[in-house]
């Protein structure tokens, strides 16, 4: 193993005791630098929080069942939502994609590892130990009402809701240090990734012969550099007002509460970016695989990507229309959040093209993402009628935009990362996942998924608020969000289907092989899973798909690609 | 992979990762401090009590001493580049000078505001955004003035020598990244902002 | 460019066919032409090679050992042929396009002209006996809920529109190129790209993007900017955790919770201006058949206007997470008749009923601390941290809709708020049971 050095002649102990085995195979864990531990590690703890924020989600969906239900207090609830939230955004998220990212990055490209493993063990760290920060504050410090010291702000945290006249419990403080803490780690992450991409590729492989999923997360490395700070920035300016008693959001002395909404939109809008574009990024992977087709319009797709990231950073006041913002400014923030709607209709007729006349193989990984581009299109409509500004200014947080950021986040974020977890599990284990279970996991989520959220757009058209722990039952909202909760629980049945797969799989899948998928990137040219070293020797590659050249000596694709 | 056929005589050419990521980090770290200036300049006039920026003195010479040093840092950076480490050392204690003068006259600037006005980052709107721009900033030279001890510390002990160009330039690549941002907020805090 | 890369480029077969038409819409395939060190186009002859006779040869060889069939057999021996089937196809394509791309900017307009006149049929209007208490945004009652409306009608045909070609696409590959059981062991033709057609799926979504903007743009206008009417009722609205002050300044009126505006027809326009202000953390007015919401923000005050054209009770909530009880932070908003309303408003400005026979009730009120937080004009209660009751029995229901307006509610309420909304910001007073009957046999006398 690369993480320990080699012992001194005599030293060894040839029989260790379980213990002390077990012992060292949790240091090597702890300790290590390897791009791809580190990656494994950031999965398994997205995974788990996938769970927690998983029942979270579920207890919200018990309280909201049935109108005037007793199952959480109102304090409660508000913890539950906003650490729902919270976790799924930065604790899931952020740490599902650079888990990918550092694991498939350095194998993509042909490199033995990311350009700083130490940074790499650091970022990961940092954000693992961020978010136990954040669930700390579950039992941590004294509590509001006695209900632990949970943020209970939301998790987009609006001052001067957040100023400690309104909330004087520590909630608020554990919300911003965590995040703090954990966008360094981010941070980390980020650079490592970004200098990784631009200094070790293989010979031969120019920025456009690297993979999209590199690609992507090249871009959303670029991005989260400058949409992580802005937040940073945001809640280190909360943390002075909260403790040196500062007057940035002071509305009474001149501060202002909607500079906190600038702040915070411009970090949030551009952060669902960063979630999805990784996202795109497995599914340009996973599609042509499985399509047996090569992706359909490379540099557009490239193009598409590099210019969702510019207009993010243009569009965040849309989620501030109702906010009084002149009818100027409202006009251009629809105008530019319809423009972002433009090269992602570009990346899915791309993908489409990619299956078309193709030979499409519906295992597992392709059926999450065939239902990710349908779903991925609704999202993106529902997010056009958002863009609407008058017709923002009724759907404006109503359940409405819970079900269409619930589409792009579940529908397809999440759905893309199954079809990955799937895609990739063999090459990472070196066992299948098994198929059988697969397709159940498929078909509860998705039938689940479409249960609640599709139901959800209704009951927000019929004026139902986001953020409430319950409603009148004259409102017409009871059955429907009866269905919605229903629809949950289907899903937690698949999610609990998964996590077991992923368990027995590991003990007892079929052998995997090198390339199980008959797919063309680098990583599946190495055995499964990887040895340390990656690559014993230094890929040299020719085309956008080196093994498809390998594979077929006459038709190889650098004869025909641009 | 000896089936692909090599490439032709093409050199294979990467960046720097070191520059890469210190670019990278520069980046960063810009949007941070971009934050802090949109915020001190929407509230510049918008204090409804207390000290106005009238009080504050233009800190010109520390500003000078700032920005000399990133003169000095480039010249030590040219004395490594050709094995020059005496001269070096000299440059790179010079840039370490001219950064601590940078912060004692911080330091001293704030303390005369401190008692002298009585402005805090408490005391009104205008405390609050003036002492966390600059004292982010100072921060930043701060952490800069570590790393710079650090290399001085190395240098002094015979462990740096021409090899370690390269790392050198990138951290002198962070000093310059401090001095430009102090153009920036000097501009805004104590031109604009007055 | 070298020269290697134009030959690549110009010597592929479908640059072949298109010598004849001027124009190369098709997708660049992969062929198994020879391309290498053909000298540049302007040099040519007129009529460039097709695949020498050799390639062709030794792939009608392979056809004969399926199992050793690669893909670029596939492409060449039908190439000719599907090549030329393409270009009919293109052909028909071509007028195709031109037509639909008509048909749609007619569908657009039309639709523009009509979303101006179409009369708003009510989707889920209940009869007109009983009252509507499902806030739809569908059932719009008030000019900006209308414009509102008429629009997301519109976006829903656009956007309908684009799922159903899009989805509709995506339906048929999904079911047109599954695999097969049966099929040949061999890899599909591999597509790269096409710049013709990526160029035409960039540039229609971008002329739906100008059209939705365009008629965006229009609405948020015609409601944001709208000038006030002299008519207009001002009422100013001040949000407070967690319930509603309504202050009417030309009237001289304070209440609380449940708003009462005059409707407003054509005949006689009374719009409602309302200006939005808030006492500590931002909330949101949402009333959805009225209106889209506006947020009261603390310093920052705004503006929107609404005008019922149906009398009614219209409900609606608050719409910013602003604390624990936002859930109950209700709003009924009382559309009356030009009579009603004035009556209403009389009622209004008289000070508080006096009656001597629950004179012990007031005597608490007065002693008990109430009057720290709460109004009753005439009395000397002047607090204003909490609701003003000085007309409390003519609401219908207390703290801002989480009960009715109940003697026995009332009851529960000054009992322990807890009851109804824990965490509201009104204490529990720790009275005893006669007093609380005492006052509440006071406050029922509030018309």
């Amino acid at each position: 193993m690369a993480d320990q050095t080699l012992p001194l002649p005599g030293t060894v102990d040839l029989n260790p005791s379980r213990g002390a085995a077990f012992l060292e195979w949790l240091h090597s864990w702890v300790v290590t630098v390897d791009h791809k531990k580190l990656g494994i590690l950031y999965a398994v703890y997205a995974i788990f929080f996938l769970l927690v924020a998983g029942a979270e989600a579920m207890a919200i969906r018990i309280q909201l069942a049935i109108p005037n239900n007793h199952f959480l207090s109102p304090e409660l609830y508000n913890e539950f939502f906003t650490m729902h939230g919270t976790t799924m955004v930065f604790l899931v998220g952020m740490t599902l994609i650079f888990g990918f990212g550092n694991y498939l990055v350095p194998l993509m490209i042909g490199a033995r590892d990311m350009a700083f493993p130490r940074l790499n063990a650091f970022s990961f760290w940092m954000s693992a130990f961020g978010g136990l920060l954040l669930y700390f504050s579950f039992i941590g410090g004294f509590g509001l009402y006695g209900m632990g010291s949970a943020p209970d702000v939301s998790w987009w945290a609006y001052a001067p809701l957040t100023a400690k006249a309104f909330s004087p419990g520590h909630n608020t403080d554990y919300w911003a240090l965590a995040l703090i803490v954990m966008g360094f780690g981010t941070l980390g992450a980020a650079i490592n990734t970004l200098a990784t991409a631009f200094s070790m590729r293989c010979r031969g492989m120019t920025l456009l012969r690297m993979p999209l999923f590199v690609w992507l997360m090249v871009v959303t490395s670029s991005l989260t550099l400058i949409t992580i700070t802005p937040l940073t920035a945001a809640q280190v300016m909360l943390i002075i007002d909260r403790y040196l008693g500062g007057h940035f959001f002071d509305t009474q002395a001149g501060g202002s509460a909607t500079v906190w909404m600038h702040f915070f939109w411009i970090f949030g809008h551009p952060e669902v970016y960063v979630l999805i574009l990784p996202a795109f990024g497995i599914a340009s992977e996973v599609i042509p695989v499985f399509s047996r087709k090569a992706i359909f319009g490379y540099p557009a797709m490239v193009a598409a990507s590099v210019g969702i990231a510019f207009v993010s950073l243009s569009v965040w006041a849309h989620h501030m229309f109702t906010i009084g913002m002149t009818s100027v400014s409202n006009a251009f923030f629809a105008l530019s959040t319809m423009m972002v709607g433009i090269p992602t209709g570009i990346k899915i007729f791309n993908w489409i093209a990619t299956m078309w006349g193709g030979k499409i193989r519906f295992a597992t990984p392709m059926l999450f993402c065939t239902a990710f581009l349908f779903q991925f299109l609704c999202a993106g409509l529902t997010g056009i009628m958002l863009a609407v500004a008058p017709w923002d200014w009724q759907l404006h947080n109503s359940y409405f935009v819970i079900a269409h950021f619930h589409y792009t986040l579940t529908g397809s974020f999440v759905f893309c990362m199954f079809a990955g977890i799937y895609y990739w599990y063999p090459k990472v284990t070196g066992r299948m996942l098994s198929e059988t279970l697969g397709k159940w996991h498929f078909w509860l989520f998705f039938f689940g998924f479409h249960m609640t959220f599709d139901t959800m757009h209704f009951v927000g058209m019929l004026g139902m608020p986001r953020s409430i722990y319950t409603y009148e039952p004259d409102r017409g909202w009871s059955t429907l969000n009866m269905i919605i909760s229903v629809g949950g629980f289907i899903q937690a049945i698949a999610i609990l289907i998964m996590a077991w797969n992923l368990i027995n799989s590991y003990l007892h899948g079929a052998a995997a092989g090198n390339d199980p998928w008959d797919a063309w990137t680098l990583e599946w040219s190495t055995p499964s899973p990887p040895p340390d070293y990656n690559f014993a020797v230094d890929p040299v590659v020719r085309s956008r798909r080196p093994l498809w050249d390998i594979k077929h000596p006459n038709d190889p694709d650098w004869k025909y690609e641009q | 992979m000896s089936t692909i056929p090599i490439f032709a005589d093409e050199s294979w050419r990467l960046p720097s990762r070191g520059r890469v990521a210190m670019f990278c980090l520069i980046i960063g770290e810009s949007a941070i401090f971009t934050i802090f200036v949109v915020a001190y300049i929407y509230y510049i006039g918008r204090s409804t009590y207390g000290p106005t920026p009238k009080i504050l003195d233009v800190p010109i010479f520390n500003t000078v001493c700032l920005l000399s040093s990133s003169l000095t840092i480039m010249l030590a950076e040219r004395e490594i580049d050709h094995g020059r480490m005496r001269s070096f050392t000299a440059w790179w204690a010079l840039t370490m000078t001219l950064g601590i003068i940078f912060i004692a006259g911080t330091a001293a600037e704030w303390r005369d505001l401190i008692y002298n006005h009585g402005l805090t980052i408490s005391t009104n709107l205008f405390g609050t955004t003036f002492y966390s721009l600059v004292g982010l900033h100072a921060t930043h030279v701060i952490v800069g003035l570590v790393m710079l001890g650090l290399v001085l510390i190395f240098t002094l002990t015979g462990h740096v020598n021409q090899s370690h160009a390269e790392r050198i330039q990138v951290l002198s690549l962070y000093w310059h990244f401090v001095d430009a941002v102090w153009v920036v907020v000097f501009t805004v805090v104590y031109i604009v902002g007055r | 460019m070298s020269p290697n890369f134009l030959a690549r480029h110009l010597y592929s077969c479908e640059k072949f066919l298109s010598e004849f038409e001027g124009l190369a819409w098709w997708p660049r395939f992969h062929h198994a032409a020879a391309w290498a060190g053909k000298e540049p186009r302007y040099n040519q002859p007129q009529r460039p090679a097709f695949p020498s006779a050799s390639v062709c040869a030794a792939a009608l060889n392979r056809r004969a050992n399926p199992s050793t069939a690669n893909t670029a057999y596939v492409r060449l021996t039908t190439l000719s042929g599907k090549l030329w089937r393409m270009q009919q196809r293109k052909n028909q394509f071509m007028s195709r396009s031109w037509l639909l791309l008509a048909a749609c900017v007619f569908l657009v307009a039309s639709s523009l002209m009509a979303a101006e006149r179409q009369p708003v049929p009510k989707i889920f209007a209940p009869s007109s006996t009983a009252p509507q208490t499902v806030p739809s945004i569908f059932a719009p009652a008030s000019t900006p809920a209308y414009e509102i409306y008429n629009l997301s009608i519109f976006v829903l045909t656009i956007t309908g529109a684009i799922f159903a070609v899009v989805g509709g696409l995506l339906l048929f590959t999904i079911i047109k190129f599954r695999a097969r059981k049966n099929d040949p062991d061999h890899e599909p033709a591999q597509v790269y790209g096409s710049t013709q057609i990526e160029l035409a799926w960039t540039v229609i979504p971008v002329l739906i993007v100008v059209v939705l903007f365009l008629t965006t743009a229009r609405i948020i206008f015609a409601i944001q900017d709208e000038p006030e009417p002299k008519s207009a009722l001002n009422v100013t609205v001040v949000g407070h955790q967690f319930w509603w002050e309504f202050r009417y300044p030309a009237l001289g009126i304070v209440t609380a919770n449940e708003l009462h505006i005059p409707v407003s027809t054509s005949q006689h326009p009374e719009p409602t201006y309302l200006r939005l202000l808030s006492a500590d953390v931002d909330h949101s007015f949402w009333v959805p058949q009225l209106g889209g919401k506006t947020d009261l923000i603390p310093n920052h005050p705004n503006q929107m206007w609404i005008d019922p054209h149906e009398p009614g009770l219209y409900l609606g909530q608050c719409a910013q997470f602003c604390g624990i009880e936002h859930a109950k932070m209700l709003i009924r908003v009382y559309a009356d008749t030009p009579d009603e309303f004035n009556a209403w408003v009389k009622n209004q400005q008289k000070p508080a009923v006096e009656d001597s026979s629950v004179a012990a009730g007031r005597v608490v009120f007065e002693t008990q601390a109430c009057t720290n937080c709460h109004t009753i004009s005439g009395t000397t209660a002047h607090g204003t941290f909490g609701p003003d009751l000085t007309h409390l029995m003519t609401r219908a229901t207390i703290a801002a809709g989480a009960a009715a307006n109940t003697p026995r509610n009332l009851y529960l309420w000054i009992q322990d708020p807890a009851n109804f909304k824990p965490g509201a910001l009104m204490p529990a007073m720790q009275l005893s049971d006669q007093q609380i009957n005492e006052l509440v046999a006071y406050l029922t006398t509030l018309h």
